[in-house]
């Protein structure tokens, strides 16, 4: 067994990478898929709590790095599934403590663990990047449909050209649909047009992330959440299997050119 | 919204004023090259190839393009209209 190791990264912060990589992760656990998540994050910590599980850690990924303890003692079980584990981050130390050759190492020993180790990145163009996207196989970026995080998109895009990965694709997170009706928010196509790079899901503003956030249970869980059902597709996309996109309560002729973009 | 949607409202819509105001900005990002260092990068352009061809210096353009995500820089230099009749 080998896993695809996949980072969620982006350029300006709070853009919704941890809301991402809980929920991917979520989902992919849902379809029996045996996923390991690591919070690369360090000193800001968070996908602990976003996942529910900040009180059951002990070790973490900087005490793996220097050798305190197994890689198996650092990887927290999920209470709601039992092929989902956490590895959070070190959140007394600063990103100085790993390299990315400790995370190419890491990620090479987690690949024998799981379907999915799904990493979490610090935003910036820094080394806490440059870490998390290391030992990525792919890599997603988050933004919003809002000038300055497309404008940090596009860095972080470009750096991660400038070390020859695979192209990264794109989630637009936090989207208002009327918005866009309304010619007050970009769209995705707007979006894609700018950053020439491929998408991978948008997921729609929803009062359900925070709610879900607040008891630390990812949205995916929510039947009913829009923004559930996106990350359900997303992870679903990841499979490989063609999801069309959701329909975010646009026109019809909106619905038709999202349709185009996956094409 | 669609092009025919946005002309048949015809209200000011900051979305596309948003992609404009990218368009410029990445164009920047991407390659460090400001405007005031293509002012410069034109007089420099326009000093070399005068010393061995006669151009018009005011029709002179050059502009950064993109496809994609590559950038392509492309001058566009007109030559000075010769008078036959003058020369030999
Ligand atoms: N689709 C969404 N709808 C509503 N709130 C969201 C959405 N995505 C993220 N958020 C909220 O935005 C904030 C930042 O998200 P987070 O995932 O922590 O970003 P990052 O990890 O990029 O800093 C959080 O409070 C989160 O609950
Ligand atoms: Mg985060």
């Amino acid at each position: 067994m080998t896993a695809k190791i996949i980072t969620v990264t982006s350029g300006k912060g709070g853009v919704g990478k941890t809301t991402a990589t809980a929920n991917i992760a979520v989902a992919l656990a849902q379809m029996g898929q045996r996923v390991v998540c690591l919070d690369a994050d360090i000193g800001l910590r968070n996908l602990d709590v976003v996942l529910g599980l900040e009180n059951r850690i002990v070790y973490d990924l900087v005490d793996v790095v220097e050798g305190r303890c197994r890689l198996k003692q650092a990887m927290i079980r999920d209470k709601r599934f039992d092929e989902l584990h956490l590895i959070p981050a070190a959140q007394t130390r600063d990103k100085n403590a790993v390299s990315p050759s400790d995370m190419m190492k890491l990620g090479d020993e987690l690949r024998e663990e799981a379907d999915w180790v799904i990493i979490d990145s610090p935003a910036g163009i820094e080394r806490g990047f440059r870490n998390a996207i290391a030992p990525a196989d792919e890599i997603l970026v988050v933004t919003n449909p809002d000038v300055s995080a497309v404008r940090d998109a596009d860095r972080i895009i470009g750096l991660i050209e400038a070390e020859q990965k695979e192209p990264a694709k794109l989630i637009i997170n936090r989207m208002h649909p009327e918005m866009v009706q309304r010619g007050d928010m970009l769209d995705a196509e707007d979006v894609l047009e700018l950053l020439a790079i491929k998408l991978i899901g948008i997921v729609p503003e929803d009062e359900h992330v925070i709610v879900s956030t607040n008891v630390g249970k990812p949205v995916v869980l929510e039947e009913k959440s829009m923004a559930g059902q996106a990350f359900r597709n997303i992870s679903r996309r990841l499979m490989g299997d063609e999801v069309p996109l959701l329909n975010l309560e646009f026109k019809d002729d909106f619905l038709t050119k999202l349709s185009r973009i996956f094409k | 919204m669609s092009d025919w949607l946005k002309k048949f409202t015809n209200q000011p819509n900051s979305a596309n004023e948003a992609k404009e105001r990218l368009k410029l900005v990445l164009i920047h990002d991407r390659t460090d090259i400001n405007p005031e260092v293509m002012e410069k990068l034109k007089d420099d352009l326009l000093k070399t190839i005068s010393h061995h061809i006669a151009i018009e210096p005011e029709s002179v353009t050059i502009s950064m393009l993109h496809e994609g995500r590559e950038q392509r820089l492309v001058a566009d230099i007109p030559l000075k209209h010769y008078d036959r009749s003058k020369v030999g």
